[in-house]
């Protein structure tokens, strides 16, 4: 047993650290310190700037653009990336759909799409949940009826995150409703402009709007547009929300807000926001949360290094994902106790704040709010613990 | 990187975890509990048999050299089975004043006995009316003539009376140190009883007990540095003892849902149960990766080493009492009854926590230390 990484390992830290620093423009890091809400342009611009380094989907396999990294390596990346304050690119193009065609994709289909989804030519949204359909996405009803050459699409999507700016949505339509229901279920490709498609705006509690509601009236989408197979829909999407773990539980993030909140502490106490009482209080719970991170970390760790060697179900990485959310969600939740009546005011996007270092405090509240969304989304974490549950304590 | 254990650690870990599960059933457990010493000999004996006692002595005292994994290993597998023998207290705590306090001829003159399953030490340090975990003492040492004398009330000592050999810690005009005294020695009263966790614990008072000047562990004055070295080991092996009793809790916990029938049904069926269950797999698998990470962490750097093994005691402290009292609740009334593990088990849990600085004392030590991470650089 031992916990450094290799000589190896550590050189392709140093490496990506590196290139980072060069390659991440000093506005999108300014942005993501200050948790301002990154715009298209912005993550576009982000991802090609990856993609022309080869790192834009790096878990994709090699002859598609992939890099033929290690589990470590790829631990390594994503916690560079988050310590280095750089967004994550399209998680839609990078950790949804393009490993679906990589995996079920006619060569017609990859040759379209492959590149272009790397390089976000192409922006993809997610159409999974329905208003009846959420935890129990499989009892989704949006209708696909097969005519001539195409599917007639008629129903509605909810939550669709970055709908009002997607050029292709990736989604489940029910094509037969007479068998188990997660049968019938087909995956499909749809171009946004075709005709029928309406996109309505939802704002969250975070005072944005990336969520939608998509609404489907006689929309005809080619036969060819199927991913596998008619009715094998769902076998895609468990592909889909299954297999990259060497990053989910997101220390690297957790880990950029743990060293926010440690400057925060020395910053507040400095300027006598913080009462003496208050500092020894917030010392303590931070205390309490690195240990916390510390043992998830750790964790996370053990399953990149079982990875390694061909991984396989286990039980410290069953706990990652609801782990994971619930650090991050508890981080921004600490923020927001330090930005206290202050805090209260809302984040202008079209004015900087005069005090570079005080963006902090308005966008605390509006990140604590949204940060609520990663218990939910991909499974919520109750739905995470029956799966435990059921696979890996038998009950 | 790698959480792998070698050839010779699987082997180890397979040995001892066999010895556990075939000589030392909850019911052979009860039974040693019953005799008037409170455990086992021919449990002992059995630990002896294998070298583990000789486990963390060096190899010149006759010992093995095992380090931090290795005994990781073998904790972990006593913990299993809620032994009260005194591995702990003779090997952990008392052997680990002798590696890192005593001088050569002092580690012949004991070692030898301690490998062997036939001398049982324990350290008398703790005292009532100071703090709960500390380094220091009021037992007083006064040096006259070439010999020393101690006075004092020691509390909590773990196994003192089977001790053949205690530990003093008293403090002399150079701060704290300590001091080997032969349980028989004039002046010396022990008063034993039964810890809540089923391990004897002891009183024992010194009333102008005299011990030659060989009876000094190392130098006057060394006590302070040799029991925190000890102690950081010490505590990274009762981590590890907490994940063996977490996981045979967990373990136990789950069986009892998959075959409890209520309502007709089995109540591991309930969404309820469920969730909760996990919730415990969850703090016993966080609790795993801090035993490793102590385990790791004794020979590194010692500020990084000693926030390493208080955040690995800290989350031990809170998930033992998430297991231990989840596993209780689940198993209804049955689990607060005297005649089942489970409820031994939470009470060796909560013991854990108290023992060597609890949750809290180990929070305070790392708010002190500005935290578990080093300084960002």
């Amino acid at each position: 047993m031992k916990l450094d990484f290799t000589p190896e390992e550590t050189a392709f830290r140093d490496e990506v650290r590196a290139f980072l620093k060069d390659a991440l423009p000093d506005d999108l890091r300014q942005k993501m310190i200050n948790r301002d809400h990154l715009t298209k342009d912005d993550t576009v611009r982000w991802q090609r700037i990856l993609n022309a380094r080869g790192w834009a989907v790096t878990h994709w396999p090699v002859q598609y653009g992939g890099q033929a990294w290690t589990p470590a390596q790829r631990y390594i990346f994503q916690e560079e990336m988050a310590l280095a304050h750089a967004p994550e690119g399209s998680p839609f193009n990078v950790n949804m759909i393009g490993p679906v065609l990589c995996e079920f994709g006619t060569d017609a289909q990859k040759e379209q799409f492959l590149a272009a989804t790397a390089n976000i030519d192409i922006w993809w949204c997610q159409g999974f949940s329905e208003p009846g359909a959420g935890s129990d996405l499989a009892s989704l009803k949006t209708m696909a009826v097969r005519d001539g050459d195409h599917y007639v699409l008629n129903g509605q999507k909810i939550w669709t995150t970055q709908a009002q700016h997607a050029d292709w949505m990736f989604g489940l339509f029910r094509t037969d409703s007479s068998g188990r229901k997660q049968q019938g279920i087909t995956f499909l490709l749809l171009d946004m402009k075709t005709p029928g498609i309406t996109v309505r705006p939802i704002e969250t509690i975070d005072g944005e709007h990336d969520a939608n509601e998509v609404f489907f009236d006689d929309v005809r989408v080619p036969v060819e547009n199927i991913i596998g197979e008619e009715g094998k829909g769902w076998d895609v999407a468990k592909h889909l929300l299954g297999s990259e773990r060497s990053g989910i539980a997101r220390i690297g993030l957790s880990k950029e807000r743990l060293s926010q909140l440690r400057e925060l502490e020395s910053r507040l106490a400095r300027d006598g926001t913080l009462t003496e009482e208050e500092q020894r209080r917030l010392a303590h719970k931070l205390a309490e949360v690195e240990v916390e991170l510390r043992a998830l970390e750790l964790t996370q760790l053990r399953v990149v290094a079982a990875d390694a060697h061909g991984g396989g179900a286990n039980a410290a990485a069953s706990i990652l994902k609801v782990k994971g959310t619930e650090m991050q969600q508890r981080m921004t939740e600490l923020v927001t106790e330090l930005a206290g009546p202050a805090g209260l005011s809302m984040p202008d996007h079209d004015h900087a704040p005069n005090d570079p270092g005080e963006g902090w405090v308005a966008a605390a509240a509006p990140f604590y709010f949204t940060m609520r969304k990663v218990s939910i989304f991909g499974g919520s974490n109750e739905v995470q613990k029956n799966i435990i549950a059921k696979t890996m304590l038998g009950l | 990187m790698d959480f792998d254990l070698n050839d010779e650690q699987k082997m180890l870990q397979e040995t001892v975890t066999r010895f556990v599960a075939g000589t030392y059933d909850f019911q052979k457990r009860e039974h040693a509990l019953r005799t008037p010493e409170g455990w086992s000999r021919e449990a002992y004996a059995g630990l002896a048999e294998m070298g583990l006692l000789a486990l963390p002595f060096a190899e010149e005292d006759g010992g093995f050299g095992g380090g931090g994994v290795e005994m990781m290993v073998v904790m972990e597998a006593l913990g299993r089975g809620l032994m009260v023998e005194p591995f702990f207290a003779t090997v952990v705590l008392a052997g680990g004043v002798l590696r890192h306090g005593a001088l050569a001829a002092q580690r012949a003159a004991i070692v030898p006995g301690i490998v062997e399953g036939t001398r049982i030490l324990a350290l008398a340090h703790n005292e009532k009316g100071l703090p709960r975990h500390t380094l220091t003492a009021r037992t007083t040492a006064a040096p006259s003539n070439g010999t020393w004398t101690l006075d004092g009330r020691k509390i909590a000592v773990i196994h003192g009376q089977s001790a053949d050999t205690l530990i003093i810690s008293a403090m002399t005009d150079k701060g704290l140190s300590l001091f080997l005294v032969d349980a028989g020695t004039e002046g010396v009263t022990i008063e034993g009883t039964r810890g809540y966790d089923g391990v004897p614990i002891a009183a024992v008072a010194l009333s102008a007990v005299t011990v030659p000047a060989d009876a000094l562990i190392g130098a006057d004055g060394q006590g302070e540095a040799i029991l925190s070295a000890m102690f950081e080991e010490a505590t990274a092996a009762l981590v590890a003892e907490g994940v063996g009793a977490m996981a045979e809790t967990f373990d136990v916990t789950v069986d009892y849902l998959k075959t409890r029938q209520q309502f007709g049904v089995a109540i591991g069926s309930f969404q309820a149960l469920q969730h909760r269950a996990v919730d415990m797999l969850m703090q016993l698998e966080l609790s795993r990766s801090m035993a490793i990470l102590a385990a790791l962490s004794l020979d590194i750097d010692a500020d990084q080493r000693s926030r390493n093994i208080s955040a690995a005691k800290a989350q031990i402290g809170k998930a033992g009492r998430i297991i231990g009292q989840e596993a209780v609740q689940m198993h209804g009334a049955i689990g607060i009854t005297a005649e089942y593990k489970v409820g031994h088990a939470f009470k060796r849990l909560t013991a854990i926590d108290a023992l060597l600085g609890d949750r809290d004392w180990h929070l305070a030590q790392l708010v002190e230390k500005r935290g578990v991470y080093p300084a960002a650089t």
